[in-house]
C-alpha cells in the first residue's frame, strides 16, 4: 500500500522495497499528517451529529445501522456502496463473527479500505521519459496537482520535470501552468492561447525528450465529462502523444475534487471511456468534505486512488493511504 | 440536468399511477423511491428526510385517498414540495438608485467564480444595456487576475486590476472608486476561492464586504457538489450573510441536488445558472420549472423564452405561412438549422421537451457534426436547387456531394428526408400533431 512517496513512486532503483522500513522521522511526519487529516476532516460536523459515535456500536439494534448509514452517505459514499458495508457489517454482527463495539470500529474501517485498495496504486517512473497526462472537470485542480506533483518528484526522487501546457482552451490557464513550473523549478513548454492541444502535448514530449527530461506531465483543459466533443479531443491528444511515443502517456491521472457527490463516479466512468484512467487524485481534501465518493469510484470502477490534495502549498499533496482515508471517513 | 432523478420518480409513480387507489404501503414504497433518488441525486439527506416526510404526510391525508386518481395527486404533491423547496418564483438582482450596483463573488476554489464573473457581466450588459467593470480580487490563484482579464475582455466588461502584490481588500475599494468616476452601472468583484472553513479568509471576504459594501452577494456553488453543499453554504451564509445563488457547471449529467440543499439550508434563492463553456451560456435560473422538470414535465417554458431570443417574430409568421402553404424549401429550412444551433447543443434543446426527459433521451444522440454536413450540402445548392429539390438528379447530385465534401448517398438520404419532413410539417400544419415516437425513430 502506498504510504510514503518512496512507496507511490516505482523508480528503477529498488522500488518500494528499498524503502519498507521508513524511518522513524517520517513515521512520526505520518502521524502528524493523519491527525491533520482526520482534524480536518471531522471539523465541522457537530453541527449535523451525524458523526459515528465512539459508543455507535455498544448497543446494537436498528437504530445503529441507520445512523451508520446515515454518516456513510453524508460522507458522499453513495447509497449503493454503503447499503454494502453496512450490511456486510450487520451480517458479522448478528452472526456473531465480529463481536464488541471496538472490533466493529475495526472491522468497519477495515472494510471500507478494503474497498479502497484496489488495483495497482503505484505510479511508475521508471520509463525514460516517463509521460504523465492529467485530466478532469473543470476546477477539480489539474494545474495545481501538476504543480505540487512536479516538486515532490524533484523534491523526493530528485527527477527532472518537464510540464506541458496543453490547457489551451482556459483563459489563463497557460500562465497558470507556467507559474507553477516556476515554483516548482520544473522545466515548461507551451503553444499559443486556442492552439491545438495535441499539438502542443507532442512538441512537449519532444523537448522533454531533447532536454533530458525525466518525466513530463501533460496538464489538458477541463472539461465536462458529458461533452462528446471534448472528450473525443482528449482521446486525440492522447493519441497523438504515442505518435511521439508508442507506449505513452505511462499514467493518466484523473482529478476528483472531494467535495463532489454522485456525480463524480460518471467523470470517472466517462473519462476511463475516453482515456484509459490509471489512478484517481483526490483534491480538496482540506475542506469540510470527506470525498466518499473516491470509494465508490474504487469500488465500483477499481479504479485506485494514488494522491491526495490537501491545501494549496506546493507540500500539500500526498500519497494515499486507504487506512488512513478509511479511519478519516468514520473518525469518531 | 434533472433527468436522470425525474426518471427515477417517473417510474416510481406510474407504478402509482396505473392503480385507482393508493394505499399506506405504496405510499411507502414511493417514498422509499424517492428517497433513494434523491440521495443519488446528491440533495442532503437530512433535506430528502424532511422532504419525504411532510410529502408521505400530505399523501397520507384525506386529500388522497379515495380520490379519483390517486397517483396524479402523488406526482402533484411531490411538485408542489419540490416546487416549494427550489424558492417558489424565480427572483432577481435589485438594482441601486445610485450607481454603482456593485456585486460580490464568492465560492469554493474551483466553483467558476471568474467565469461566472464574465458571463454575468455579459448578461447583465445585454438584458440591461448597462455598463459593467469587474475587479480582479484574487490575488493568491496563480494567473487568476490574468483570466479575469480576458474573459472580463471578452464580455465586453472593464477590468479594474493592480496585479497580485497588493490587498484584496485594497484593491475593492480602489476599484469602487473607479467605478464610480467611470459612472459604471455595476460592478462585479471577483474575490479568490476560498474553504469556508479557513478562518483567515473567510475574515478577508467580511473586510471585502464592508469596503465595497455590495447589494448583492453572490455564492457560486458547483452543481456536482455532493452532501458538504450544506456546511459550505452554511458556512458562508455566516460569515457574508450572501444573497443569492449562482449554480455553476449544470450543462453536465449531475442531478444538481444541491441546488435544493443549499436552497433549504440557506433560505437563499437560487438565481442564475451557468451551463456551458461559451459566455452567454449563463441563464436566470427557475425554480418553478425546474421541479416541473425534476418531474418529467419537461421544461417548455425555458425553452420558449431562449426561441424567442433567437426567432425574429415576423420571420417566424412568414415561416408558419409558408408551412401551411407547404412552400417550405431547403432555404428555409437551412435558415432554421442555423436559427436552431445559435440556441445551444441540440440534445440539450430536447431535453427541455416534456417526454424527452429521460429514458428517449438516453438512445437519442445528436450528432453536431451530422448537422455540419447537413448544413454543409445544403450550401453547396444553388438557390434554384434550394428551393426546387426536385431538381436534384444525377450529375447535380454528385456536383453537390463534391462541393461539401460528402457522397452521393448524403445527398440523396437529405433530399429524401426533406421530403419526409416536409410531409410532417403538412400534417402539423393542418393541425395534426405528429407520432412523437415516430418522429423519435426517424431522428435516431
Amino acid at each position: 500500500m502506498a504510504r510514503d512517496w518512496t512507496d507511490l513512486f516505482l523508480t528503477g532503483d529498488g522500488g518500494p522495497s528499498a524503502a519498507a522500513e521508513p524511518e522513524p522521522e517520517q513515521q512520526e511526519k505520518r502521524r502528524g499528517f493523519f491527525r491533520r487529516l482526520r482534524e480536518n476532516m471531522s471539523k465541522p460536523r457537530e453541527a449535523l451529529t451525524t458523526e459515528i459515535q465512539a459508543t455507535l456500536f455498544d448497543t446494537l439494534d436498528e437504530e445503529t445501522w441507520e445512523r451508520l448509514e446515515e454518516a456513510l452517505i453524508m460522507a458522499d459514499v453513495g447509497a449503493r456502496t454503503t447499503a454494502g458495508v453496512v450490511g456486510t457489517l450487520e451480517d458479522e454482527a448478528t452472526s456473531g463473527k465480529v463481536e464488541g463495539g471496538p472490533a466493529l470500529q475495526e472491522r468497519l474501517v477495515e472494510l471500507l479500505a478494503g474497498i479502497a485498495r484496489t488495483g495497482d496504486d503505484h505510479i511508475d517512473v521508471r520509463h525514460e521519459p516517463t509521460v504523465i497526462m492529467a485530466v478532469g472537470v473543470n476546477g477539480t485542480g489539474k494545474t495545481t496537482t501538476i504543480g505540487k506533483l512536479a516538486w515532490h518528484l524533484q523534491q523526493e526522487l530528485g527527477k527532472k520535470v518537464l510540464l506541458g501546457a496543453a490547457d489551451t482552451f482556459r483563459a489563463a490557464a497557460v500562465e497558470q501552468l507556467q507559474l507553477w513550473a516556476e515554483r516548482s523549478g520544473a522545466d515548461f513548454v507551451s503553444g499559443p492561447e486556442g492552439s491545438d492541444p495535441g499539438a502542443v502535448a507532442f512538441d512537449a514530449i519532444a523537448k522533454g525528450r531533447e532536454r533530458g527530461a525525466d518525466v513530463i506531465i501533460i496538464d489538458t483543459a477541463g472539461r465536462l465529462h458529458t461533452q462528446d466533443d471534448l472528450m473525443a479531443e482528449l482521446t486525440k491528444v492522447r493519441r497523438v502523444i504515442q505518435k511521439q511515443m508508442p507506449d505513452a502517456p505511462h499514467e493518466t491521472l484523473l482529478t476528483v475534487d472531494a467535495t463532489t457527490g454522485q456525480n463524480g463516479l460518471r467523470q470517472a466512468k466517462l473519462f476511463s471511456e475516453a482515456v484509459p484512467v490509471d489512478g484517481i487524485v483526490l483534491t480538496k481534501l482540506d475542506g469540510t468534505a470527506k470525498g466518499g465518493i473516491a470509494l465508490a469510484i474504487a469500488g465500483e470502477l477499481g479504479i485506485p486512488v494514488k494522491l491526495i490534495g490537501i491545501g494549496e502549498s506546493l507540500e500539500d499533496l500526498r500519497p494515499f493511504d486507504a487506512d488512513d482515508f478509511a479511519r478519516a471517513l468514520v473518525a469518531p | 440536468m434533472f433527468d436522470a432523478l425525474a426518471e427515477k420518480l417517473q417510474e416510481t409513480l406510474s407504478d402509482v399511477r396505473g392503480r385507482g387507489t393508493l394505499t399506506e404501503d405504496d405510499v411507502n414504497k414511493a417514498m422509499r423511491e424517492i428517497r433513494l433518488a434523491l440521495l443519488e441525486a446528491d440533495v442532503n439527506f437530512k433535506v430528502v428526510k424532511q422532504f419525504t416526510a411532510k410529502v408521505k404526510e400530505r399523501c397520507l391525508g384525506s386529500d388522497v385517498i379515495g380520490q379519483l386518481n390517486p397517483g396524479q395527486q402523488v406526482v402533484k404533491i411531490v411538485n408542489e414540495e419540490l416546487t416549494a423547496l427550489m424558492g417558489g418564483a424565480s427572483a432577481g438582482i435589485t438594482f441601486s438608485p445610485r450607481p454603482p450596483t456593485v456585486i460580490l463573488m464568492a465560492g469554493l476554489q474551483g466553483s467558476g467564480k471568474t467565469t461566472a464573473t464574465g458571463k454575468l457581466a455579459r448578461l447583465l450588459e445585454q438584458e440591461n444595456g448597462s455598463s459593467v467593470a469587474v475587479a480582479a480580487c484574487d490575488v493568491y490563484r496563480p494567473a487568476a487576475v490574468d483570466q479575469l482579464v480576458k474573459v472580463g475582455t471578452q464580455a465586453g466588461a472593464t477590468v479594474y486590476q493592480q496585479g497580485t502584490d497588493r490587498d484584496p481588500v485594497d484593491i475593492a475599494r480602489w476599484a469602487l472608486d473607479q467605478a464610480k468616476m467611470d459612472g459604471k452601472d455595476v460592478l462585479i468583484v471577483d474575490t479568490s476561492g476560498r474553504l469556508h472553513i479557513d478562518e483567515r479568509l473567510m475574515q478577508e471576504l467580511k473586510d471585502i464586504r464592508s469596503a465595497v459594501r455590495p447589494h448583492a452577494i453572490l455564492l457560486v456553488v458547483d452543481a456536482m457538489t455532493g452532501q458538504d453543499a450544506v456546511n459550505v453554504a452554511e458556512q458562508f451564509a455566516e460569515a457574508v450573510d450572501f444573497d443569492g445563488v449562482v449554480m455553476s457547471k449544470l450543462d453536465g449529467d449531475a442531478r444538481g441536488g444541491a441546488a435544493l440543499s443549499v436552497k433549504q439550508v440557506t433560505g437563499k434563492p437560487i438565481l442564475f445558472a451557468s451551463v456551458g463553456e461559451k459566455l452567454d451560456q449563463f441563464e436566470r435560473f427557475h425554480p418553478d420549472r425546474m421541479a416541473q422538470r425534476i418531474l418529467g414535465m419537461g421544461d417548455v417554458l425555458s425553452l420558449i423564452e431562449k426561441a424567442e431570443r433567437q426567432f425574429d417574430e415576423d420571420e417566424a409568421k412568414e415561416l408558419e405561412r409558408k408551412l401551411r402553404r407547404d412552400e417550405f424549401t431547403l432555404e428555409d429550412f437551412l435558415k432554421q438549422l442555423k436559427q436552431l444551433r445559435r440556441m445551444g447543443p441540440l440534445t440539450s434543446i430536447l431535453g427541455m421537451m416534456p417526454g424527452l426527459a429521460g429514458q428517449q433521451m438516453k438512445n437519442l444522440k445528436v450528432d453536431e457534426r451530422e448537422l455540419d454536413r447537413i448544413q454543409a450540402i445544403i450550401l453547396s445548392m444553388t438557390p434554384e436547387e434550394r428551393r426546387n429539390p426536385e431538381l436534384i438528379k444525377g450529375s447535380r447530385r454528385l456536383r453537390i456531394a463534391k462541393g461539401s465534401g460528402t457522397n452521393v448517398q448524403a445527398v440523396n438520404q437529405l433530399v429524401k428526408q426533406f421530403g419526409q419532413m416536409r410531409k410532417l410539417m403538412k400534417q402539423i400544419g393542418k393541425g395534426k400533431m405528429p407520432d412523437l415516437g415516430a418522429l423519435m425513430r426517424q431522428a435516431r
